[in-house]
Formats: structure tokens, sequence, C-alpha cells
């Protein structure tokens, strides 16, 4: 891929991201701290303004999940203090439909859960436990995000939610649950951690030099 | 791999900002980002907007005197375990310990399909860090991460003190993380805890040389100082094998001497009974017995001597002599046992029986020469004698097996010692000798 390149406004130096959806980098001269500004966080919703990213999926990539065929048709892609992370809604070929997370590259797939007695956001903490479906998960990390961006199609009616909580918990068996407080009623996702390989990707980008 | 599907869009020519006091120009510091509503600038002390977007993301940091310099340059490309990786960030982080400051290196690994990776460096030491899918089991001072239990090794406040290149979070200088780690080595489990977050990574241990041709790098790794904290143990691998290899050979030792003795021609070649009567005169009294044969090829000889010794002794000058050649083998025997009791109860000493073997005695006609000598006043003793050929000799098999003993005994102490050097640097130093806290 084409390596971005730019100058240090502090010193002048020549600064490259070597990964174009790097959020920030360090002047090898001057050590100053620097940061994206080239994206306009408040449009969201318009094609035009999602940033550059890495993932290696985008609309149209299929794969195959526990021996069905999906396809990708939308994403989301939040945006937290820390970074950001796309959730691409596939359909599969039997009509169901899921999200397959990216986070720097750390795949998970998961499917909406009709569990109830679901906590609300402000009950639930770090290494709190919870359990589904006699699956016990512990939550490993909550995030105030927001959206960053959406393309193609989602199975929302509406998703002009800007600022929103989500819970991420792990187990010790490589599941996967999400507790997204976006809406009044907390909703639940769950599944697991995949690798990229076996998920066999097909329509992926290319990354020049890669 | 996308032919007919465009990109999303072209990465735009990537803009970059550094934040500067609009009042004096200096370099603002923004430690708490996110949380800061103002900021003042350290310098002229205006205070500015820190929600301001031209000021979101900015800090700036001193260059430590010395300059930290990442080992693989930032941009180097390199494989490990099968995957392509190229470094995209830098960051040295310490921590404290009684007062004293350690650091360590961690370099990003960035591949755009595959999660990112890490490399530590610590003193030469190495460790390839991914991030954990599944949790472990925490149980007292241990985790049991897909049913390995690692041992509690640390826990310790990291800070980060330099940051180079990319990262694919925001990091800072002045980050503290609650870092666990639990070690089953080669590999090390970490807990990197933060108000809202806790990461669990894998790491395992890596040679500097393994990394250099993993990353093609010129020159010589730096050498690996100490013991580093899940760094295999030379030897612990050889442990289990030599004792291993020592039972083995103790058995076949135990079964080779059993073999012996059942295969050996051995037999009685003399035996005889002797009485002193008491009040005999002592000394002097020597005489000499039947002759009899010793067969076979040159063998030992096992001369047996019993005696009905109570509270008393007898010393007995033996000289086995060869009656064709001459050749005599001269040795004294003593046979004595006493008893008694005492306040401390009951107690012995000695035996009624003693036993020699002679090495190397070549086949022939033999005699015994016998000069018995006894207390002067003795009571009556009766003592006899019995030669024997082809004895199995556990002494040989004694060497043998010390031989194997010493090696898997100093196999076990050179790993003891390297494990004590690893948990010296653990929150659970083994005890020192002599220094009982």
């Amino acid at each position: 891929m084409t390596q971005p390149v730019s100058n240090c406004p502090n010193c002048g130096a020549k600064i490259i991201f070597q990964w174009s959806s790097s959020v920030q980098t360090v002047c090898q001269y001057c050590k100053s701290i620097l940061v994206r500004t080239d994206i306009d966080l408040k449009k969201v919703g318009q094609m035009a303004d999602l940033p550059p990213d890495s993932s290696p999926i985008q609309l149209n990539t299929e794969g195959i999940y526990r021996n069905k065929a999906f396809v990708v048709g939308g994403r989301i892609l939040y945006e937290f203090d820390q970074g950001g992370w796309n959730e691409w809604h596939f359909t599969m070929n039997d009509g169901t439909s899921g999200w397959l997370s990216d986070a720097q590259n750390e795949y998970a797939i998961s499917f909406a859960s009709n569990a109830i007695g679901l906590p609300a956001a402000d009950q639930v903490k770090v290494d709190q436990q919870y359990n589904w479906n006699n699956q016990n998960y512990t939550v490993s990390v909550i995030t105030p995000a927001h959206y960053r961006g959406v393309e193609g199609e989602l199975p929302f009616q509406y998703w002009d939610k800007t600022d929103v909580t989500f819970a991420d918990l792990r187990s010790q068996t490589g599941k996967f649950a999400t507790l997204d407080f976006s809406d009044e009623q907390p909703a639940l996702y769950l599944g697991e951690f995949v690798e990229f390989d076996d998920l066999k990707l097909k329509n992926l980008r290319s990354f020049e030099g890669w | 791999m996308s032919a007919g599907t465009p990109p999303l869009s072209t990465p735009p020519k990537p803009q970059a900002k550094a934040l500067n006091c609009p009042q004096c120009g200096a370099a603002i510091t923004l430690r708490a980002l996110g949380h800061a509503e103002t900021v003042v600038c350290e310098s002229c002390h205006s205070i500015l907007d820190a929600k301001d977007p031209n000021l979101q993301i900015l800090q700036k940091f001193e260059a430590v005197a010395g300059e930290v310099r990442p080992l693989i340059p930032l941009g180097t490309r390199g494989k490990l375990r099968g995957t392509d990786y190229e470094v995209i960030g830098f960051q040295r982080r310490g921590i404290k310990v009684e007062g004293i400051s350690y650091y360590w290196h961690e370099y990003v690994l960035f591949n755009p399909y595959k999660p990112i990776r890490y490399l530590t460096e610590y003193n030469g030491h190495w460790n390839d860090i991914s991030v954990c899918k599944e949790l472990p089991i925490i149980q007292f001072a241990s985790a049991n991460y897909l049913g390995e239990i690692y041992k509690h090794f640390q826990s310790s406040d990291a800070t980060t003190n330099f940051v180079l290149g990319e990262f694919p979070w925001q990091v800072r200088v002045g980050e503290h993380a609650a870092v666990t780690e639990y070690v089953k080595p080669p590999r090390v489990l970490s807990a990197e805890k933060s108000a809202n977050e806790v990461t669990w990574s894998l790491g395992e241990y890596m040679y500097g040389a393994d990394i250099w041709k993993s990353f093609n790098l010129p020159g010589a790794p730096p050498e690996a100082v100490g013991v580093y904290e899940n760094q295999p143990s030379p030897v612990s691998e050889n442990v289990k094998g030599i004792w291993g290899a020592f039972l083995a050979f103790a058995i076949f030792l135990v079964v080779l001497m059993a073999g012996f003795d059942l295969v050996s021609s051995k037999g009685t070649a003399f035996e005889s009974t002797y009485s002193l009567n008491s009040g005999e005169p002592k000394g002097e009294a020597s005489f000499v017995t039947q002759p009899f044969d010793l067969e076979g090829r040159t063998s030992n000889v096992e001369v047996a001597t019993s005696a009905n010794v109570s509270n008393s002794w007898i010393y007995l000058n033996y000289a086995l002599i060869n009656q064709d050649t001459g050749q005599a083998w001269d040795f004294g025997r003593e046979v004595s046992y006493y008893y008694g009791s005492d306040s401390d109860g009951s107690w012995s000493e000695g035996n009624t029986k003693d036993s020699v073997v002679i090495p190397s005695v070549p086949a022939g006609h033999y005699y015994l020469r016998i000069e018995p000598e006894v207390d002067p006043n003795h009571r009556p003793i009766s003592y006899s004698v019995e030669v024997r050929r082809n004895v199995t000799v556990p002494g040989f098999f004694g060497i043998a097996f010390l031989a194997l003993l010493l090696p898997a005994i100093a196999i076990t102490w050179r790993s003891i010692s390297f494990e004590r050097a690893r948990w010296s640097e653990s929150d659970h130093p083994p005890m020192q000798i002599g220094n009982m806290e």
C-alpha cells in the first residue's frame, strides 16, 4: 500500500506513515507526537468521510464460517479515544445475519442474542462475570465510542447514534461477547474469536508491498 | 486479490499537526487527553482550551539523554513464525523495584492481515508476544491458561517513557499499566490492567540470534545478560532425561549383577572349623590348612571368617599361598563383637562374621596359613573359615552407579541454580541461606 508521506509541522522533518491507518506517529527528529488530522470526524455517515483504514476486509468480501458461506454487505467504523475498529455486517447463505469485527486485525464473529437479564451500562465493570447460554464471560474492556462512518447495507433502521458504550467480554474458551448500550435496551452479541486464515476470505483488499 | 473491487478510497495525503502554545510558541504537553478541559503552557503559563480540536492529541517529551535507539530500525521487515511483519513502532517501558528502575523495549509488528504482534527485549532477552483470545483462570499465585499452569512471577507498575513510530493505540509517554506476569518457560502470560481494560497476552522466549535471522539484521545481537523470567533453562530439560537414564542404568546394573551372580561358576573351594580352648597359649600357633584347588580363569577369592565371639575378639593373620608358585597373599582380619546396655539403652558393636575379597587370583593349588591371636583370658572360641571362588563384588557396580549418579546430581544442581537465578528476580525470591527473613 502507499505509505502516506507528510512533514512534521514542528520541525519540518519528513514523516512517513508506514501504516496508512496509523492514528499517530512520532517525529524521529524532534520527538513530537503527531496525530492525523486529515479526517473530519463530525461528518458521520458520509462515505467520503470514512478514514483510510487498514482492514483487509471490504464490501463483497466472501468467507466461510462453520461450513457456511457468507458475504460482507455493510460496515460500521467505530472510533474511541485509543483508536478504532470495524464491524462488518455479513449475511450467510441461509439468510442469517451476523457481524465480523476487526479490531487491529483481531477478528471475531458474533450474532445478535435474545438472552434476557442484561445489565445496564452503569452496572458493568471490568473483570465482572456473566453467564449466557451456559457460557461464562468476563468483561475485558469497556469502550465509550462513537460512529466514525458507515457504508453498505446495515440491519438498522436508524443508526444516527453518536456516542455509544460497548463492553467486550472474553471467556476461557475463546468465546466472545459484546454488550451494546447504544439503545435504551442493551443488546447482546455472542460469538467467538476467529483466525484470519480459517475464514478463507476472498475479495480482500490488497496492500501494495504485502 | 481484490480484482474488480476497487479499494474503499485511496488514502488521502495525511496531515500531521504539532501543538504549540499560541502565546509563546512553546510545545504544549497534554497528559490527560480527553479528560483535560484546560491546559497550562509550561513556558508562559498561558491557559489553553484542551478541547480545541487543534490541541486534541499532542504530547512532547524530552528525548532521554543518551538517546534510546531501537535495535531493529523502524520499517524493517522480517518473517516471524511464517508471517511477514514490519516494525512500525518502538517504546521503552520501565518499572521501579526497590528504588531501581528496570527498562525494556517493545517493538510493534504489523501485517495488514494479521493481528498486531509485539517483540520485547530486555538485556538481550527477547519475547514474541501476541494478545490472548482466551482468558486464563487465576488460582492463587498461578494462572491456568489452556490447561497449563503458569506461576506468578511479578506484579509491577509499568510506565512508558520513550516512544517512536506508530502505534495502533494512542500511546503516551508517562502512560501506566499494572502488569502481572506468570511464567511457564519458555512462555510468559501477562495481564496489563488499566481502569477500563484488562489485556492478556502470551509471550514466547526468543534468542537474539533468531531475531537477527528473522529480520536479517547486520552484526550480532546483544549478549543476553543473566537469567530472564521465562528463559528456558538449558539444563532443566536434561534433568528428567538424566534421571531417567540413571534409573534405566541402575536397573541394568542390578540385572547385570544378578546375571553375573547366576552365571559365574562360584563355589566353595575350602571350608573348615577350628577352635581355641580357653587358656590355650596365644600367638605363634600358626598352622596350614589342607590344600584346595581354585579353578577357572583368574578371578577373585573371598575368604569369609565367622567366630562365636561375644564381648571378645579374635585376630587372624592369613596367608593365601599358591602351592605351585609360592606366591602368597597376606592379610589380617579381626572378628569382634561387643554388646551391652547403658543409660541410652542397649548397644552392640562389631560382628561375628567377616569377609574379604582378594582380586585376581590365578587358578592353581592353594592352601591357607592361619595364625590366630586372641585375648589371653579368652573363653573357648570356635571359628570357621570358608574360601569361595568368583564372588560378585558390588563395589564395581557401586563405582558404575556413582559414575552415573554424579552427573545426574551435577545437572540437577545446575538446573536448581538456574531456577534460583530466575526466581531471584521475581516477587517470590528463593530463600537465601543465612538470610532467612
